[in-house]
């Protein structure tokens, strides 16, 4: 609209530096939707595998096959067959729902100053609970090789099938640690790590 | 450096000749032309690669192409007619007659001109001969969706430079029209005075200018998502490619606009020549256009309705979507009442604006219907999809754009053009696109779904009438080729108001335009 070229010239170059200023920061603006979009999804709760700690207390799955109507107490023994070793349960008792999925923890230590090596066997009461305890890991799956004093803590992770008949209310597990006497000499390599190191 | 233009706007000195008046030209009317004899060779290559994909649509089963072949087909056809054809068709007019109309000598930064021009045919080259290198051209979809983009070959590299080049190419030529509309109009020429076609064109360049920078972060994200080990659009490094579709889609329904703005304002001129009255709903066009425009920012996400959104948003993007019908009603609504009790008569031009207003309108309903979210979940990527985008982009944009080449052909030859071949080229276009895509909507909502190159055998008749009316509309375009070169060559010659009832700045100067125009701005009153 100017009738000078002049300042029409320099309006002009004004004007296109405007509008490429505009285009860079739209090109800025690209890359910023990417934290913005991830903050919406944030928000919103939206593609919750972004974050997906941050979600998982509320929509973690359940398990829809605990029976809640139901309570079995568990009882935890401990028994030793002529080894110098002491083994105890973390905890003496504990009351579950069947389907409930438990972790419980044994202690072990080796009161001897050479390395031993023992297997842990399992026994229920009553036996037929046996059929209805479904142990998932157990130190019992493997073989113990502990060093001279070492102490292990040692899990046993569990679910009673919900199919335990009804008069059963109280389980008892028990665990005897035999000793493997012909493989100590393994022991002279470096011990089999424990399946979880507990409070090590 | 002042003494140079004015000797330039003069015409004093003989320019180069040949080739290098065409590589180093700055006139608006030369590279206005260069623009559109591309895009026309752009139309041209992308109706090749569309004729492909219908020969091998014919019949079920797999006779003429690989599916890997035929999905780099569907790819490229739709990135070349976007990018290659479309978009630089309306530079192109832009580039002739936005200068012409109101009343300057040229665009306003003459030498950017050239440049945003001569970026365009390396692109195409990139782009076309993606096709030749190892793993061919890019098949992801010419929305180019991660993941499959992320993955594709060499291809896919070519394409995003292309995108980038062509990209830079358009904000320049945006750039340029917002200045020279803002700044050049001749005294007098206020805002609301200036003919629809250029208020169309500084709402498009506006658009322009907003989102072709967010398409090339995109297309940037995945070249670095390719080759630098980021992680926008990979699930495993903590990306979304969801987030690609939001991005792109951002740019991509302003786009859409981009690509039907400026046919609004070709119409808008053609209409209120043909029915021999001023437009009707001068300021309502304008305000319309506006509204279009920034709506279009709004509704991005109805593209994206089956990819998992809460029903908020749905609801949401479902009534801004349906919104735009508003403005877009206005603009056919004012397009019929100037036509209402006008002195009409059918030239070329007003065959096609008319036929441009009934079947574009009938790719706004289906747009409509595709914008409900629930029909919407039925209908995503099927040829209902393909039948809707099809009649607004060729029976809105390309329609239009003949419309717009049909009525101002005289002005650039100096000849009228053929009326009896004009005619029979709409007639053949018309007849043929609906036989082509009228059918696509009936196999989209039978669940048809594209992008595919075998297909079920109930869908076979309706493919086999798509493809003959394909090759009909496809070849029936060679005829606006003989129009345009017997219209260069001679024909009757045409008065500098070559039609009757025509309004504007450009029917004062002569026909054909000489190479100078305007040189001393006119005053309008």
């Amino acid at each position: 609209m100017s009738t000078h070229p002049g300042r029409l010239a320099a309006e002009n170059r004004r004007l296109l530096l405007r509008l490429s200023v505009s285009a860079a920061v739209m090109f800025g603006f690209g890359f910023l939707l990417v934290p913005f979009y991830e903050k919406i999804c944030e928000v919103t709760g939206i593609n919750n595998f972004l974050r997906p700690e941050a979600e998982q207390g509320a929509r973690a799955v359940l398990n829809t096959q605990v029976d809640t109507s139901r309570r079995v107490l568990v009882q935890f023994d401990a028994n030793l067959h002529h080894l110098p070793w002491r083994f105890q349960p973390m905890q003496r008792s504990i009351e579950v729902h069947p389907g409930q999925l438990v972790q419980v923890e044994y202690e072990v230590s080796n009161t001897r100053d050479v390395p031993v090596t023992g297997q842990a066997v399992p026994s229920y009461g009553p036996q037929l609970a046996g059929r209805y305890f479904n142990k998932m890991d157990c130190f019992c799956f493997e073989q113990q090789t502990l060093a001279p004093g070492e102490q292990r803590t040692m899990p046993v992770v569990f679910v009673v099938d919900p199919a335990l008949p009804a008069d059963v209310t109280v389980i008892t597990l028990s665990y005897t640690f035999f000793e493997l006497p012909g493989r100590n000499t393994a022991a002279a390599q470096p011990p089999k790590p424990a399946l979880v190191e507990g409070a090590s | 450096m002042a003494a140079v233009t004015h000797d330039q706007l003069q015409g004093h000195q003989p320019g180069p000749t040949g080739l290098m008046r065409w590589l180093t030209t700055t006139n608006h009317k030369d590279i206005g032309t260069m623009y559109m004899i591309f895009s026309f060779i752009m139309f041209l290559s992308g109706g090749v690669m569309a004729l492909t994909i219908r020969a091998e649509l014919f019949q079920p089963g797999l006779q003429v192409v690989q599916p890997e072949f035929f999905n780099q087909l569907t790819t490229m056809h739709g990135l070349v007619m976007v990018f290659g054809a479309i978009m630089p068709a309306f530079v192109g007019f832009a580039n002739w007659m936005i200068p012409l109309m109101i009343g300057a000598s040229d665009m306003a930064f003459a030498r950017m001109n050239n440049w945003s021009f001569w970026l365009l045919p390396p692109a195409a080259i990139l782009l076309i001969g993606s096709f030749f290198v190892p793993g061919g051209a890019t098949a992801a979809g010419w929305t180019l969706y991660a993941p499959l983009s992320v993955q594709m070959g060499m291809g896919m590299d070519l394409a995003i430079f292309a995108i980038h080049i062509m990209g830079i190419s358009s904000i320049m030529g945006a750039i340029n029209i917002v200045v020279t509309v803002l700044n050049m109009r001749a005294p007098g020429m206020t805002l609301m005075k200036m003919p629809l076609f250029c208020w169309t064109w500084l709402i498009t360049a506006y658009l322009l200018i907003a989102v072709m920078p967010v398409l090339a972060g995109a297309v940037t994200m995945i070249l670095t998502d390719r080759h630098f080990g980021t992680s926008f659009f990979n699930a495993a490094g903590g990306g979304d490619p969801v987030m690609y579709q939001h991005i792109f889609w951002f740019f991509g329904h302003p786009e859409v606009y981009i690509m039907i703005l400026p046919a609004f304002g070709i119409v808008s001129q053609i209409i209120p020549t043909f029915a021999r009255k001023p437009l009707f709903g001068y300021a309502s066009m304008v305000y319309a256009t506006a509204s279009i425009a920034i709506l279009s920012f709004a509704v991005w996400a109805h593209h994206m309705f089956a990819t998992g959104m809460p029903a908020a948003g749905q609801l949401f993007f479902m009534y801004a979507t349906m919104l735009i019908a508003v403005p877009t009603g206005v603009k056919v609504f004012n397009w019929v009442a100037t036509m209402w009790r006008g002195s009409m008569t059918f030239e070329t031009p007003m065959l096609w604006a008319t036929g441009f207003i009934f079947v574009f309108t009938m790719g706004g309903f289906t747009g409509l219907i595709c914008a409900i979210a629930p029909i919407d979940i039925q209908v995503q990527d099927t040829y209902y999809v393909v039948a809707h985008f099809h009649y607004v982009l060729v029976a809105g944009s390309l329609f239009a754009l003949f419309a717009g080449a049909y009525y101002w052909l005289p002005k650039w030859t100096g000849h009228m053009p053929s009326e009896f071949l004009g005619k029979l080229h709409f007639w053949c276009s018309i007849v043929f696109f609906n036989i082509t895509f009228f059918p696509m909507h009936f196999l989209g909502l039978a669940g048809m779904p594209r992008r595919i190159p075998d297909y079920a055998l109930q869908f076979a008749d309706f493919n086999a009438l798509a493809s003959v009316g394909a090759f009909g509309f496809g070849l029936s375009q060679l005829i606006f080729l003989v129009v345009v070169v017997k219209c260069v060559r001679g024909g009757e010659r045409a008065a500098a108001r070559s039609w009757e009832g025509a309004e504007g700045l450009e029917w004062t100067v002569p026909s054909p335009a000489p190479h100078h125009t305007f040189e001393q701005a006119p005053v309008v009153k």
